[in-house]
């Protein structure tokens, strides 16, 4: 961006006018917004008024002075148009979001209409009932999903579930991406012996059969009440998640840091913290927002191999892998037990892949799979 | 070179193995109670006994250095639930049916992953492409818990055309839904990565020059896109190795096969402290030694690798 051949138009003083950047103007705000208004080109794109762009008098900074306040395109403004044209992205978007709103309101609107709660059993043993069905057979609305083997009403566990399974997928993307992006940027940033070392550990740990660790540790140290269950749960698995978090930062620090207008910055005496935060950081971001999309999915999914094999969440407690565990039980007689929280799963994880794709598309456009 | 790449990668994971030990070891041990412990409490002298019997009462630098020398020589000792049998008997006699399982599970998905795969990067943005990435993308969300009872309710119990469960040999019908269930989730990767690595290539300049040659489209395809194309594919063999693991202690417990996997979570819930260091010992060799003959092989296969 401080390129000493742009133009430069003289003003009365005799010297070049200042540019924007000896005014005390970053090039680009924390957000990588250009600070002045950007112009139409062409061929109705927009450009931004970086010095590189000026045609011939002046920049095009004057001539958008001159002209109405565009409205600016930033890089997430662009990120977002690209998400909204992928159709697939919003579909899962849509069904995240209503699938999280019904996870947070829901059990409060059952309680409210139908008095049922992940887990109150009704008195009178009126045990699995089938969808839609009152205990004399007749339809009704009460159990839109059925009952479980002890008459819980199975609609509000499979939210109670989602509530759960959504908590620890996002809990242990935190703890992935507090790890994975610190041992990543210092691999990165500080290079040579250090990067060596810590990537080669990485390299090393993703050879590990990790699942049975996890499995080890939740044996033995889990059972203690279902709160340390779940807290253990999402520590753990937040744990073994990180690898490919520190590969993808320590990969984007690196290309960034040689980058030019990181030389630009720093040839015009910002501050090593100020490069870091203002340009390397919102540049990296992209691809760790990505990849972070599409840790949650799969770390549910294995939260929920845990929870399926009985040694996740548990009782009172459910999760959507301990509902489907509860419900193969009686696979043969009350499919829907299974069907259900199953299904729920699926979909969710489906639209949150989905959601991660497009995503990627929009944000990485080299990453793009064509 | 190559050599030498191999010998500096064994002697890596060599002390990679002991970590994956030594920390199962002390998960272990740190942990509260032992494995005698029961709902009734055991009189001191029985206790003492026990103790002693199992080598419980020797400081625990002893304890340890004696649980390596079990694994440096391979003999693990004797289960502690399945009294009468030592470690490797469990192994040798669990070990036929995952294998068979997961074997089965990969070839099918590597064979249909990777036809789907190239079909849809040869046909892209066609019907089939989104039908195949669809697909694909609900092979990967669907939890094989729940496609694998899903299956169970069609082809089992409404169409009556497949045992349920119950491991029934090798060669046999009770082999068919585990192995579909299993490999669901690695035929999605696995097509999704193929479709990648070939849109890549197709894209690429040599294959504009096996074009202009005047070569076939099935020559082009067939010898000259696949090898680069599904380079993706081979470093993915290595992580699907220890994906395959844990889905097998999945399908193992939906379909009460008598495999490692159904083992190793009832040796976890017994404390079963020789099998799970034996069966942890076992699988992280198996990935360890798995992961190293990959990287060998894609050296063979892309000479743009240099080690």
């Amino acid at each position: 961006m401080s390129d000493e051949r742009t133009p430069q138009v003289p003003t009365e003083e005799g010297r070049s006018r200042p540019n924007a950047w000896e005014a005390g103007e970053p090039a680009l705000t924390p957000r990588g917004t250009p600070p002045s208004a950007p112009v139409a080109g062409r061929s109705g794109a927009e450009i931004h008024a970086f010095p590189e762009t000026a045609v011939g008098e002046g920049d095009v900074r004057t001539a958008g002075e001159s002209a109405a306040p565009a409205k600016g395109t930033s890089l997430w403004r662009d990120a977002w148009k690209r998400l909204l044209r992928n159709k697939l992205a919003v579909f899962g978007m849509y069904v995240v979001g209503i699938i999280a709103v019904a996870v947070l309101v829901g059990p409060w609107i059952i309680r409210m209409t139908t008095g049922f709660t992940y887990d109150y059993i009704p008195p009178g043993q009126t045990l699995s009932l089938p969808p839609f069905t009152e205990p004399d057979g007749s339809f009704s609305w009460t159990h839109p999903m059925g009952t479980d083997a002890a008459g819980r009403d199975v609609l509000a566990r499979v939210l109670l579930g989602g509530r759960i399974s959504l908590m620890v997928g996002i809990i242990s993307t935190i703890v992935s991406l507090l790890i994975g992006v610190t041992w990543g940027a210092t691999a990165g940033y500080l290079g040579g012996k250090v990067d060596d070392l810590l990537m080669r550990i990485v390299d090393v740990l993703y050879a590990i059969p990790y699942m049975m660790v996890v499995i080890v540790l939740l044996a033995f140290f889990g059972g203690r009440g279902p709160l340390q269950q779940i807290f253990l749960l999402f520590t753990a698995l937040g744990a073994v998640s990180w690898l490919t978090m520190a590969r993808i930062v320590r990969g984007q620090v690196i290309s960034l840091k040689n980058q030019e207008y990181v030389l630009a910055a720093r040839a015009t005496g910002v501050s090593t913290p100020k490069i870091i935060f203002r340009h390397i950081v919102p540049n990296a971001l992209g691809p760790v927002i990505v990849y972070a999309t599409l840790t949650i999915p799969s770390v549910m999914l294995q939260e929920a191999f845990l929870s399926f094999l009985g040694l996740g969440v548990q009782a009172p407690y459910a999760s959507w892998g301990s509902l489907a565990q509860e419900g193969i039980q009686n696979i043969a007689v009350f499919p829907w037990q299974l069907i259900f929280p199953g299904v729920t799963m699926a979909l969710t994880l489906f639209s949150l892949n989905f959601l991660g794709d497009g995503l990627r598309d929009a944000l990485d456009p080299q990453m793009r799979k064509f | 070179m190559k050599f030498r790449f191999v010998l500096r990668r064994l002697l890596v994971t060599v002390p990679m193995v002991l970590v994956v030990i030594t920390l199962t070891w002390a998960l272990i041990r740190l942990a509260p109670g032992n494995f005698y412990d029961s709902e009734r409490k055991l009189p001191p002298a029985v206790e003492k006994n026990i103790r002693a019997k199992y080598g419980l009462d020797e400081p625990w630098y002893v304890q340890y250095a004696r649980v390596m020398r079990n694994i440096m020589s391979l003999d693990f000792g004797n289960s502690l639930r399945y009294e009468t049998e030592t470690v490797n008997d469990v192994l040798r006699r669990t070990l036929p049916v995952s294998f068979a399982v997961g074997t089965c599970a990969y070839l099918l998905a590597l064979l249909v992953g990777t036809t789907l795969g190239t079909v849809a990067a040869l046909k892209q943005n066609s019907k089939f492409d989104y039908a195949a990435m669809g697909f694909s993308m609900l092979g990967i969300s669907m939890p094989n818990f729940v496609l694998g009872p899903i299956l169970v309710l069609i082809f089992s119990l409404t169409l009556y055309w497949l045992p349920p469960a119950r491991w029934g040999g090798f060669p046999s019908k009770s082999l068919v839904l585990p192995v579909v269930t299993l490999s669901a989730i690695y035929m999605a990767y696995i097509a999704r990565l193929t479709r990648a690595g070939m849109l890549e290539v197709l894209r690429s300049d040599y294959i504009r020059t096996a074009r202009a040659k005047g070569l076939t489209e099935r020559q082009v395809v067939l010898r000259h896109a696949l090898r680069g194309g599904l380079l993706p594919v081979v470093s993915f063999t290595g992580p699907a190795l220890a994906i395959l693991i844990t889905g097998t202690v999945v399908v193992e417990r939906i379909y009460a096969l008598p495999g490692l996997g159904t083992y190793f979570i009832n040796a976890n819930l017994n404390r079963d402290e020789p099998l799970i260091l034996g069966i942890v010992a076992f699988t992280s060799i198996l990935v360890l030694v798995f992961n190293l003959l990959v990287d060998v092989a894609y050296g063979f296969i892309d000479p743009r690798i240099r080690y």
